[in-house]
């Protein structure tokens, strides 16, 4: 069976003043219905920039490589180029929801218009059919009064409220696919709590294919079926979550885990990881991961290796710079 | 001489809000009947949902927001200074010694300055050298307390990453040789790897110069693992207070019951059991009349829920308080 989404050696380019800065390198990633990819990382790993390729929503001076592949429903979306087509995956096939509520709604129009507009443009229905199927969907998400939450502005809405109005708006035109990018991230915990049970329950209702993007690991222990992790652009491990939780392999995710403060093991001291992330625009040579590595081999620390996903047990993966070096 | 560093005495802070030019004016009661008392050396933990009045309590102990009622008074070595009836030559020695490091290191760095003018400027600031030669030396020995080379002082903030800024704002904050530091929400916006280092170089200095600390943090595990005594705020009340072992093992409070439940677990076969709560925080316009958390609670008794009931914490263990209507219902 083919998956529903593929992304197959994808790289993506800025092209800047300061030269060509490399956000994401040779990245593959698949998707199947009903799962949940969670991708992990800190900021200025390419977390973002991996999802918005696929709706192809990154700014006009990115470039692409040419043997780059994101297969959706055996369609080709780096291929597509009139309006026609993208307006297929942008809002069609695939939904976005983002971190931050309040500056993804426009400010100045109610929320039910936007949401009826957006179905317009997708469904072949008329205004009513909209409005119902919009006030449905906001009770689903768990708005209370939902009639008259469509005809209100978002800043009268709670960030909580925000975000299920967001999430309800996504998945009113039915995707196939949904890109979460960090949506809990911006709200309390007993508000993240609420939703993240709510996308849990919604995902199963639709079988709809997810990926989860957030920094923070407790969350994707709790969403995601698959993990991938990514640093500097490169994805250095990547399997089932229970699998990568417990028994990571790269030094980078064992490093994340360690860095997280435990409630449970309070007498663990707190180990970061040293160092910072290198500028994008001076990307270390060979495994990106070597200038905070704690025990590189020479030839990594050299930069003479080269990166590249193996298969360490069935369906884990881990950079095998790693591997080699020990 | 006292043992504490600062006692809070029923403090309160409240708020002018008018909707529009017609309305009446109202009071909003950011902060309610505050009690607490800071050790010397202790690392207190401030927790909380976003508007629950932490960060106004924090600012009224350093004295930038105005205190409506009660007081907060400073235990210096031989003098007391009482902040709401305070002199302005007081203030000022006052601000010397209390210091802030807030929480977003790109907005809370001049881009126009150099990292040494912005370590400087407190010190000019406040005229506590007197040559340009003292100056440099106290920047020099602070930035390398905090981790910074010195190559680093000639840059502008825009050359350093998250971490490296949060050391920034650190050592601008302990230059003038505080004795108490108000970290309020100082590692929420870096990522998990680099908020580790910053945390340990926080216990690393307070041990170094002996510093006092008011953490504020919305992020439980990050208070569990460096507070001595923590606090937990809810629309502007403390509901429970306690040392930071005692608090996390076993929470008396069901706001801190359903706050801990509520931390997703990193054990993907431990699916969390989230005591959720139903709605979210009341505005602090229209707060709830008796106990506050009642709107909310899980299993609010009959008196709760009409709202009969008064708060106030009482201790229920050596050092655990909590709020008496959570003790009275259950």
């Amino acid at each position: 069976m083919s998956h529903l989404l593929e992304v197959k050696n994808l790289d993506v380019k800025f092209d800047t003043d300061e030269g060509q800065i490399t956000a994401v390198e040779n990245i593959s990633i698949s998707i199947d219905q009903g799962e949940v990819l969670g991708i992990v990382g800190e900021s200025g790993s390419g977390k973002s920039v991996t999802a918005k390729s696929i709706m192809q929503l990154n700014s006009g001076n990115t470039l692409y490589n040419e043997d780059a592949e994101i297969i959706l429903d055996n369609e080709n979306v780096l291929k597509f180029t009139s309006k026609q087509d993208l307006k297929k995956i942008r809002g069609g096939k695939v939904s976005m929801i983002f971190q931050e509520p309040m500056a993804s709604f426009a400010p100045a129009i109610k929320i039910g218009n936007q949401m009826v507009e957006q179905l317009l443009i997708h469904k072949n229905i008329n205004k009513d059919e909209a409005k119902s199927i919009s006030i449905n969907m906001l009770k689903r998400v768990g708005i209370a009064d939902a009639e008259k939450r469509f005809n209100q502005y978002a800043f009268e809405l709670s960030g909580g409220m925000r975000q299920r109005a967001m999430i309800a708006m996504a998945l009113s035109t039915m995707p196939k696919l949904l890109l979460a990018d960090e949506p809990t991230t911006a709200l309390d915990v007993t508000i993240q709590a609420q939703v993240i049970n709510l996308i849990k329950d919604i995902i199963k209702e639709y079988q709809m294919g997810v990926i989860f993007i957030t920094h923070d690991l407790g969350v994707i222990a709790q969403v995601a079926d698959h993990v991938a992790v990514m640093y500097l652009g490169s994805v250095v491990e990547k399997g089932p979550v229970n699998e990568i939780l417990k028994n990571p392999k790269h030094p980078y995710t064992k490093g994340l885990l360690e860095a997280l403060p435990d409630i449970n093991n309070l007498d663990e001291p707190l180990r970061p990881i040293p160092g910072n992330i290198p500028s994008p625009l001076d990307r270390p040579t060979g495994c990106v991961f070597r200038t905070r590595c704690p025990n590189p081999c020479d030839n990594c620390r050299n930069g003479n290796t080269e990166m590249g996903l193996i298969e360490v047990e069935p369906g884990h993966w881990v950079d095998q710079c790693c591997i080699n070096c020990g | 001489m006292s043992e504490n560093l600062i006692s809070v005495n029923n403090v309160s802070v409240d708020f002018d809000y008018q909707e529009n030019f017609i309305s009446k004016k109202q009071k909003i009661h950011a902060v309610n009947n505050i009690n607490i008392k800071i050790k010397k050396g202790s690392f207190f933990g401030l927790v909380g949902e976003s508007g629950s009045g932490k960060t106004t309590l924090g600012r009224a102990i350093l004295g930038a927001n105005k205190i409506s009622s009660g007081n907060v008074i400073f235990h210096d070595d031989e003098t007391d200074y009482d902040l709401t009836n305070i002199n302005k030559q007081d203030l000022k020695e006052y601000r010397k010694k209390a210091q802030l490091i807030f929480q977003d290191p790109y907005a809370a760095l001049s881009p126009r300055m150099t990292v040494r003018d912005i370590i400087a400027e407190p010190l000019e600031v406040m005229r506590i050298t007197n040559s340009r030669q003292e100056t440099d030396d106290r920047v020099r020995d602070i930035a390398s307390k905090c981790r910074l080379n010195l190559e680093h002082l000639r840059r502008f903030p825009h050359a350093f990453s998250g971490g490296q800024r949060q050391r920034i704002s650190i050592a601008r904050a302990l230059v003038s040789n505080p004795k108490f530091i108000v970290a309020d929400e100082s590692v929420a916006a870096l990522d998990v790897s680099i908020q580790a280092d910053i945390l340990n170089l926080l216990k690393q200095l307070q041990n170094e110069l002996n510093l006092t600390y008011l953490f504020i943090s919305h992020d439980l595990s990050v208070v569990a693992h460096v507070c001595d005594i923590v606090a937990v705020m809810y629309l502007g009340h403390i509901v429970e207070m306690a040392p930071s072992r005692k608090l996390f093992k076993n929470p008396k409070h069901s706001y801190t019951k359903a706050l801990l439940s509520s931390i997703p677990s990193i054990d993907p076969e431990n699916k969390s059991k989230a005591i959720e709560l139903k709605g979210e925080i009341p505005s602090a316009l229209n707060p709830p009349s008796g106990c506050v958390f009642r709107t909310r609670c899980p299993n609010p008794c009959d008196n709760c829920r009409n709202g009969n009931t008064e708060m106030g914490l009482i201790e229920v263990e050596p050092g655990h308080w909590v709020d008496q209507c959570c003790v009275n219902c259950n």
